[in-house]
Formats: C-alpha cells, sequence, structure tokens
C-alpha cells in the first residue's frame, strides 16, 4: 500500500516531534523510526527530512547539536525543546479530532470494505 | 564498519554532486552523507552489494533538483552568496591567516593616513602636498600586495627604485610655480605608481599576460568598491554633520584635519582587501556596467559625432576638447577591456562582440573629427606641453583602438581567436605607465619646466 503523498507530507511534522518526544535522535534514526512505525508503509524522500528538521529548529520546536556517531563521523542530533512539546500536544489534539471522526466515518460505512494490505518490497 | 574503497569513491562523487547546489551547505551534504552511509550499512547488512546498497541509498535520499528546492525554500538567504571576510569559530587555520590579513589592512590603512597626516602637517604649500599624494598612499597597497604575495627582496627593490626617482623628479625638478608641466607631472606620476602597484599586485610576474588582465580586473573591482565606501562613508559623515550641526558644533575643521586625510587613504587600502577577499566569491560588477553602459555609449558617441561634424569650425575649441577626447577614448577603452576581462575566449561570437565593434568605430569616427580640429588648431598656434601630452595620449589610444577593431573585426569574421584581442589589451597596457613616465621625467627639461 502507497501511502498519498499529501498524507505523509501532512503526518510528517506530527511524526518527527513525536519520534523526538521519545528521546533525542538523528536524521537516519528517525526515518528508520517511522518505517518501524508503519511497518515500512510510509516511504518517506529521506532527503526532504533535512530541510523539515531545519524549520522546525528555525521554529524553536527543536534543538540541533552536533555530535560523533559511534564510528567516529560527524552527526547533528535534534531534541525537543519546550516549545516543541507544546507544539506536539498540539498537533496531537488535531490529528486526534481528524482520527476521531475519521474513526465515525468507517464505522457508519460498516466493515464492508475492509483495508487490503498488500506486501510490498523494498522500492 | 568502514565501506569498500569503490562505495567510498562514489560516496565522494555524490558528494561533490550536491555540493554544487548553493542551497546545500557543507554541514548539510555532513548530514545527509552521514545518513547516506547508514543507509548503505544497513543495506548491505540485509545482504544486497555494495553497488546496489549504494544506489538504492542515494534513490531513497531522493531527487536532488526537489531537496535542493525544499532546503532553498528553508534557506533563502543562501541563494544570496555572503562574502565572509575572516570566517568565525573553529575553521582554524585559515581564520588566524584572515585575522593577520585584517591586522596587516588596518596597519597599512592607518600607516597611509598618518603619512597623508604627517605630510599635511610638514608641507604648508598645499601643490606640494597634492603632488605628492600618491606618493605618500600606493606604497601601502603596494606594500599590502608585497605581504599578501610574499615578494622577494629583489623584486622590493625594482619596484622601490622607480619609486624614488618619481619622489625625487616631482621634488627637486625646478618646475616654474603653477606651470604646465609640473600639472601634467603631478597628473601622470599616478599612472606610473599604479603600474607599479600593479608589479606588487602580480607578485612580480609582470610579463604574464594573465597577471595583467588580472590587475586590470582588479582595478575595476577597486574603483567600484572605493566608490561604495566612500559613499557610505559620506552618508555616514552627513547624518553626523546634520546632527552635530543641530547642537551647534562645526565639524568642518575636524573633517578637513583630521577625517579625510586618514578615511580617502584608509578607505583605498581597505577597498583593495575587499576586491581580494571576493574574489572568488562574488562575481566580478566591472564586466556587468560594461553590458549596461556599451549600448548607452555607443547612443553618447552617435550624438557626439553628429554635433562634432555639423559644428562647422572647430578652430575656436580650446585644447579642452582634446582632454575630453581623451576621457571618452578612456571610456571606450576600459568598457572594452571589460568586455574582453570577463568574456570566455573560447565561446564563438555573439551580439555584444557586435556592439562592442560599433562602440569602438563610433569612437574612432568621433575622434578623428576632434584630432582634425586639434590639428589644425596646432599647426596655427604651435605645441605646448598640454597640448603635446594631451595629443600623444590620444595617439596612444588610438592605436590601442585601431589594433582593437582589427583583431575585433578578424574575430568577428571567424579569421582569429578572440585570445588574439584579449593579448592585444594586456600588451599594449604598459605602453601607458611609460608615456606617463615620459611626461612626467622627460617634459620638463624639454619645455624648460614652464
Amino acid at each position: 500500500m502507497r501511502i498519498d503523498k499529501d498524507l505523509v507530507a501532512a503526518s510528517a511534522t506530527p511524526l518527527v516531534l513525536g519520534i523526538l518526544a521519545e528521546g533525542e535522535s538523528y536524521g537516519y534514526a528517525i526515518v528508520k523510526r517511522v518505517n518501524d512505525l508503519s511497518d515500512g508503509h510510509m516511504q518517506w524522500t529521506d532527503g526532504m527530512l533535512y530541510p523539515l528538521l531545519h524549520r522546525l529548529e528555525r521554529l524553536g520546536l527543536v534543538e540541533a547539536s552536533w555530535g560523533v556517531s559511534d564510528v567516529g563521523r560527524r552527526r547533528k542530533h535534534y531534541a525537543l525543546t519546550p516549545a516543541g512539546h507544546e507544539a506536539l500536544a498540539e498537533r496531537r489534539a488535531q490529528w486526534q479530532v481528524v482520527a476521531d471522526a475519521l474513526q465515525q466515518v468507517w464505522k457508519d460505512m460498516g466493515d464492508t470494505q475492509a483495508p487490503r494490505t498488500v506486501a510490498e518490497g523494498w522500492a | 564498519m568502514m565501506a569498500t574503497p569503490e562505495v567510498e569513491a562514489q560516496i565522494d562523487q555524490w558528494r561533490t554532486y550536491v555540493q554544487r547546489r548553493q542551497a546545500i551547505s557543507t554541514a548539510d551534504v555532513d548530514e545527509m552523507e552521514d545518513h547516506l552511509r547508514e543507509q548503505v550499512a544497513d543495506l548491505t547488512a540485509t545482504g544486497l552489494d555494495d553497488d546496489e546498497a549504494f544506489l538504492v541509498a542515494v534513490k531513497r535520499m531522493g531527487n536532488l533538483d526537489e531537496v535542493s528546492r525544499e532546503f532553498a525554500r528553508e534557506h533563502s538567504d543562501r541563494l544570496w552568496k555572503q562574502l565572509v571576510l575572516v570566517p568565525a569559530g573553529p575553521g582554524a587555520g585559515r581564520g588566524d591567516r584572515s585575522w593577520r590579513e585584517l591586522a596587516v589592512v588596518l596597519a597599512l590603512a592607518v600607516g597611509a593616513g598618518l603619512a597623508v597626516k604627517v605630510a599635511a602637517l610638514t608641507m604648508t604649500d598645499e601643490t606640494v602636498l597634492l603632488r605628492n599624494v600618491s606618493l605618500l598612499v600606493l606604497p601601502f597597497l603596494a606594500g599590502y600586495f608585497a605581504w599578501k604575495r610574499r615578494l622577494t627582496w629583489g623584486v622590493g627593490a625594482v619596484l622601490a627604485a622607480p619609486f624614488v626617482v618619481l619622489a625625487v623628479v616631482l621634488n627637486v625638478y625646478p618646475f616654474a610655480p603653477d606651470g604646465s608641466t609640473l600639472l601634467l607631472a603631478a597628473l601622470h606620476a599616478p599612472v606610473v605608481l599604479w603600474a607599479l602597484v600593479g608589479i606588487a599586485y602580480v607578485g612580480g610576474r609582470w610579463r604574464s599576460d594573465a597577471g595583467r588582465m588580472d590587475f586590470a580586473r582588479f582595478t575595476g573591482e577597486l574603483a567600484i568598491y572605493f566608490t561604495l565606501l566612500a559613499l557610505g562613508g559620506g552618508v555616514l559623515l552627513g547624518l553626523t554633520f546634520g546632527t552635530l550641526n543641530l547642537v551647534g558644533i562645526d565639524p568642518e575643521p575636524f573633517l578637513e584635519a583630521w577625517i579625510l586625510p586618514f578615511a580617502v587613504p584608509g578607505a583605498l587600502v581597505v577597498a583593495a582587501w575587499l576586491v581580494e577577499a571576493k574574489q572568488n566569491v562574488v562575481e566580478n560588477i566591472a564586466p556587468v556596467l560594461t553590458r549596461v553602459f556599451t549600448p548607452l555609449t555607443i547612443v553618447m558617441l552617435v550624438v557626439l559625432f553628429v554635433v562634432l561634424a555639423t559644428a562647422g569650425s572647430l578652430l575656436d575649441t580650446d585644447r579642452g576638447l582634446l582632454i575630453l577626447m581623451d576621457a571618452i577614448l578612456v571610456l571606450v577603452l576600459c568598457l572594452l577591456l571589460y568586455s574582453v576581462s570577463a568574456r570566455d575566449p573560447l565561446s564563438p561570437p555573439h551580439l555584444f562582440d557586435g556592439l562592442l565593434l560599433a562602440l569602438v568605430v563610433a569612437a574612432l569616427a568621433v575622434d578623428a573629427v576632434a584630432l582634425t580640429a586639434m590639428a589644425t588648431r596646432i599647426a596655427e598656434f604651435g605645441f605646448s606641453p598640454n597640448k603635446v601630452a594631451a595629443l600623444g595620449l590620444n595617439v596612444l589610444l588610438l592605436v590601442h583602438l585601431v589594433g582593437s577593431t582589427v583583431l575585433l573585426a578578424g574575430f568577428l569574421r571567424r579569421r582569429r581567436p578572440f585570445a588574439a584581442l584579449g593579448r592585444w589589451q594586456t600588451q599594449f597596457l604598459p605602453v601607458y605607465a611609460v608615456w606617463a613616465a615620459v611626461v612626467v621625467v622627460v617634459f620638463p627639461p624639454v619645455f624648460g619646466f614652464v
């Protein structure tokens, strides 16, 4: 199942904020976490994550610091700021509303059209 | 977890490719490279071979155009090149050198100011000061390049000798007060000195055509940066003075006694430093101005030609006409020189080269009319130092322009390479310095120091 591009884009910020709420992380680890969480269905364009992280940094929602990976490479780590926690809470409330509304609609439609999962290999 | 040499080479290649994007900074590339390497490592761990892993990892990174556009949206400032004069932070080695350079530049700028100030205090006669001012300031500029290019003592001595000769000539020759040879010598001395600065600029490789062209480019950019500094300084002074005047303080004497003697020579040295620093960061502006003003100058020349040709007898015009003609030819030559300086010699002729040719031909036509008038006038009233100096310069400019016309026309007809035109420009430049030296050193005794 391929997730619609707009949906991926819309959910990117709350996902990143949520993942960073679990603790400090860095680019590749965030992408991997998204993959795990969505069972590989949400395929991000990896390069796009960085402009997003930089925007969140500019908005003051995350804090970046350069560290070193276990093999000694320079690595930029991101952590959620208090403002980021607030933004996350707000986004969460918004998504909750959206999810509840969708839930209602699905229920009203009945279980006639159950979601079909297609095993999709690596792109 | 070191990747194989093949993957290392591929990652290197990818890096250079990404780095070409202006919106993506080196730090971003570092960040993405870390990502890429982890991805490759993980993919190889799942059984892909190195090549496949690299390809998949790059593909996942996404279309570079789109990613770069996204970066640009977030960092629009990066699309404007910023000039970093003194790199901050952990750049280590390079930063040290930049700070030292800044210190040297500031010291030289203050030195030039001090030289002028001390001279102003000791030389009571203002004309003496004016004729020596280039001798006082330009050595500091040459000194900057001597330091920067690590000039040898031999070259330093070669530069110092003509400098001393000039200083002696300007101050020891028994010039008649307010004589025209004195004025001519004072006007031409800076040209000779500028050639000496040029030798320092090219680090003593004065025979090199490329070096001369670099110095021509430097001169154009310096003029522009100096003008910009002067404008900025003017605004600052205007604001300060306006305020001071309001509270009843007259800053005029302070301006003349302290600010101008330090600010103007200092600005020259600082402008030279700025041009050096921006050299490969910011595009040259002189060629851009050239593009704008070449068509406009053609229009001006055509108007002048019509006016001069229909004005009837030009016998009554004074030598001012010849001086103006020299100024116009110098302008045309500058337009030509800076167009040449910015052009890729290998690209085929296009419209602008035709425009240049039109410009040069129009200048020659205007000059022909003016020269005829001057020749009649000289035949009538005889020679004077001023006329000979202006006429001599005119002849040089004419030879320079005619040569350029022939080469440019040859290029447009695809008979000659463009490089020939560039070489002609750089080879002719020293002739002006030699002529200026003749006017300074030979003219006064020949014309009896009048």
